[in-house]
């Protein structure tokens, strides 16, 4: 793809600093003059949503850091202290519980979004592929951030967690014993959680830089999944897209707002905030909610070992969606079958999460069944089978075309291409 | 326009099947919902009534549960119970506190000042329940440490009602759900009690509020049952949440700033894109 327009240094300083460094040419070439496909939705604007929410879980972490005791004896009482006794320590607290909420909500957003509009084919497979990385380790960084409070579910849901470990054959037990740092989750489990939870993020951070890299490398896709061939068919990053993204980030934060300020706890469980107690048992033992739906996949199956199989195989297979999806389509728009189970799938998740609050009873369990099958049945039959049986919808033979008509274009194109010389 | 439809498909269907995969709700004693002074958007504590919870706590739940997370200086929030200085140092003084060690290496005791936190009554949990039969749980966060289950599909219109005052309406129907019989073919363990609300009916708790005028009110409010209980359970609701009426306060202002600041880039993103055409 061509650029729009290439960074020209004006200053004296910054022709100094572009011969050293040229850092600037690379911001104006990535976030300024980037070429952006002209159609994208508001569904686009989760990546930019994001990394400004890992960006507002990092600075609030290390604040929280600061105050935070990983000790079994003081974790439960710093965090009440933080949230009674350091200046906007209550908000401090909120907004980082409530924004791993938001984080994983963007996430399955922006996840469903690639899925829909087929983000993950040729050539944006590697782009796609640090996207789950991405996922894996927020699933594991926001798992050790939710034991650091050290209340009940904490403590449980790291007993559980940690557990399945036990079901590799052979080794299973020693890796537990070497997880814990004991003979049961305690103070070294803690202690090391907390490392982890001040690692991870920034291990994350780095593949974001990869992952962003990937796509500038690659181009963005776009609801018709045809790629951009001319300057017609994309606009600048800015101002078209950063104004766009701002105003749905802004948006965003009105839902982060109203959790924040309204309604802290409502995405917590009450248990989390009695002190942890190894001799008492939660009656459940729930995750937050954006583990329910692979809580539910583990529960489902009846034996354990196979059970923690399925579960990591829920997230693997993420990986492989590049090359099950045997569809020359990308876009679920000119796909009619695929479209219809996509939001099959969308559904059976949903009903995945709310299996998987729910205690592993009766007929509760013969849903998550049902369920768990058709979520591996939808990546492993109904994918790779759509892409030889569905007849696509024609294709536009251009992004302009999709959006202006056969006719539409050249006198607004010319100003698209180079709006900082217009008027 | 068909995208909008297969949305709105899924979103039926999604509710559907919710409803097909719970099976029939045993009916249960759902906590009797209340109104608080604290509740909704606008919500802030009424100091009489939290005074008024306070003088219940310190005369009956004190006795046995701790509030160890609080110090006495907290009473004088003027969001909460907002007890004068001189107030507070007076309610200090009547508890004695554990200092030292000294200039002999001894422990001692002494009255207590507002920056001390609440003494517990019992050294450890052990103690308590040598003495009582069961630990009493700390009441400092009690009131976000408890609820029930709203259930489908009552947590989704939670979300828009900001209906979040589950814990403080159990702990008042707790207060009030003792049964001095239980019903037939209930047997209560040994040392236990039947409560309508208490999950699993049987409590080690004796009944702690009962007669009337057990407590004192001097403001003219009813001293019954129904009052203690939902003036100590509002108590327990600032004691866990002290920083509500400043986090709702300032959630208004981030609000109002949020809605002006996308209504502003909305016509902004308009302008700028109408140069584009053909976008939505």
């Amino acid at each position: 793809m061509n650029g729009h327009s290439v960074y020209e240094p004006q200053s004296g300083f910054m022709k100094w600093l572009e011969a050293r460094l040229p850092i600037w040419s690379l911001v104006h070439s990535s976030f300024i003059a980037y070429p952006t496909p002209r159609n994208l939705n508001y569904w686009w604007t989760f990546g930019g949503i994001l990394s400004v929410l890992l960006v507002i879980q990092i600075v609030t972490g290390i604040v929280l850091a600061m105050h935070y005791t990983p000790h079994v004896d003081y974790a439960f009482n710093s965090v009440d202290a933080i949230m009674r006794d350091v200046n906007y320590g209550w908000l401090l607290r909120y907004v980082h519980a409530v924004g791993a909420s938001m984080f994983f909500f963007a996430a399955y957003v922006h996840l469903f979004r690639g899925l829909y509009y087929g983000s993950y084919k040729a050539p944006r497979e590697v782009l796609w592929i640090l996207g789950v990385i991405i996922l894996l380790l927020m699933i594991a960084t926001g798992f050790m951030g939710y034991v650091l409070p050290w209340g009940q579910m904490s403590f449980w849901a790291a007993t559980v967690i940690t557990n399945l470990f036990s079901a590799i054959p052979l080794f299973g037990e020693a890796i537990v014993t070497w997880l814990w740092g004991g003979y049961s989750v305690g103070n070294p489990t803690l202690n090391r959680f907390y490392s982890l939870h001040y690692l991870l993020p920034f291990v994350i951070l780095g593949v974001v830089v990869l992952h962003v890299w990937a796509l500038h490398v690659v181009g963005q896709n776009n609801p018709t999944g045809v790629e951009p061939k001319s300057q017609q068919d994309t606009v600048p990053f800015t101002p078209y897209a950063t104004i766009k993204d701002s105003f749905l980030m802004v948006c965003f934060f009105i839902l982060y707002a109203w959790f924040v300020f309204y309604m802290p706890n409502y995405l917590g469980h009450p248990d989390n905030y009695v002190p942890a107690n190894p001799s008492v048992t939660p009656t459940h033992i729930v995750p937050e909610w954006y583990y329910l739906p692979f809580y539910a996949i583990l529960r489902a199956i009846p034996n354990k070992l196979l059970g923690v199989v399925m579960l990591v195989s829920a997230i693997a297979i993420l990986a492989f969606v590049p090359w099950l999806d045997t569809s020359r389509v990308r876009s679920a728009t000119y796909r009619p079958l695929y479209k219809q189970f996509f939001w099959i799938f969308v559904v059976v998740c949903i009903g995945l999460g709310w299996l998987g609050s729910k205690p592993a009873e009766g007929s509760y369990v013969l849903w998550a069944r049902v369920l768990t099958a058709w979520y591996f049945l939808h990546f492993l039959i109904i994918l790779p089978a759509l892409g030889l049986w569905e007849r696509p919808r024609p294709l536009p033979t251009s992004i302009t075309e999709a959006v202006l008509g056969p006719k539409g274009g050249a006198p607004v194109a010319r100003g698209a291409a180079a709006p900082e010389r217009r008027g | 326009m068909g995208a909008f439809r297969s949305k709105a498909l899924a979103i039926a269907m999604a509710a559907g099947l919710l409803s097909l995969m719970a099976p029939a709700r045993a009916e249960d004693n759902i906590p009797p919902r209340q109104s608080w002074s604290f509740s909704g958007p606008f919500g802030i504590y009424d100091r009489a009534q939290l005074q008024r919870g306070f003088k219940v706590y310190r005369e009956v739940c004190g006795n046995c549960h701790s509030l160890k997370l609080l110090s006495f200086r907290d009473l004088a929030d003027p969001n909460g119970p907002g007890f004068s200085p001189a107030q507070v140092a007076a309610i200090a003084a009547e508890y004695k506190v554990t200092d030292g060690p000294n200039d002999q290496g001894e422990m001692f005791e002494r009255p207590g000042r507002p920056a001390d936190h609440f003494p517990s009554r019992y050294p450890n949990d052990q103690a308590a329940r040598a003495a009582l039969g069961v630990a009493p749980p700390d009441m400092s966060v009690l009131a976000k440490a408890r609820g029930y289950e709203r259930g489908f599909p009552w947590f989704i219109f939670d979300v828009f009602t900001q209906y979040q005052e589950q814990g403080v309406d159990y702990i008042a129907a707790m207060l009030q759900g003792y049964e001095e019989t239980p019903p037939q073919g209930v047997n209560l363990p040994q040392g236990t009690y039947y409560n309508k609300y208490f999950p699993g009916h049987a409590i080690g708790m004796p009944q702690p509020l009962a007669s009337n005028g057990q407590v004192e009110y001097t403001d003219g409010t009813p001293a019954d049952l129904q009052h203690y209980s939902q003036d100590v359970s509002a108590f327990l609701m600032w004691a866990a949440e002290p920083s509500l009426v400043r986090r709702k306060r300032l959630g208004l202002q981030v609000m109002i700033v949020l809605i002006v600041l996308a209504g502003l880039l909305y016509f902004t993103k308009k302008q700028v894109w109408s140069q584009v055409g053909g976008h939505a």
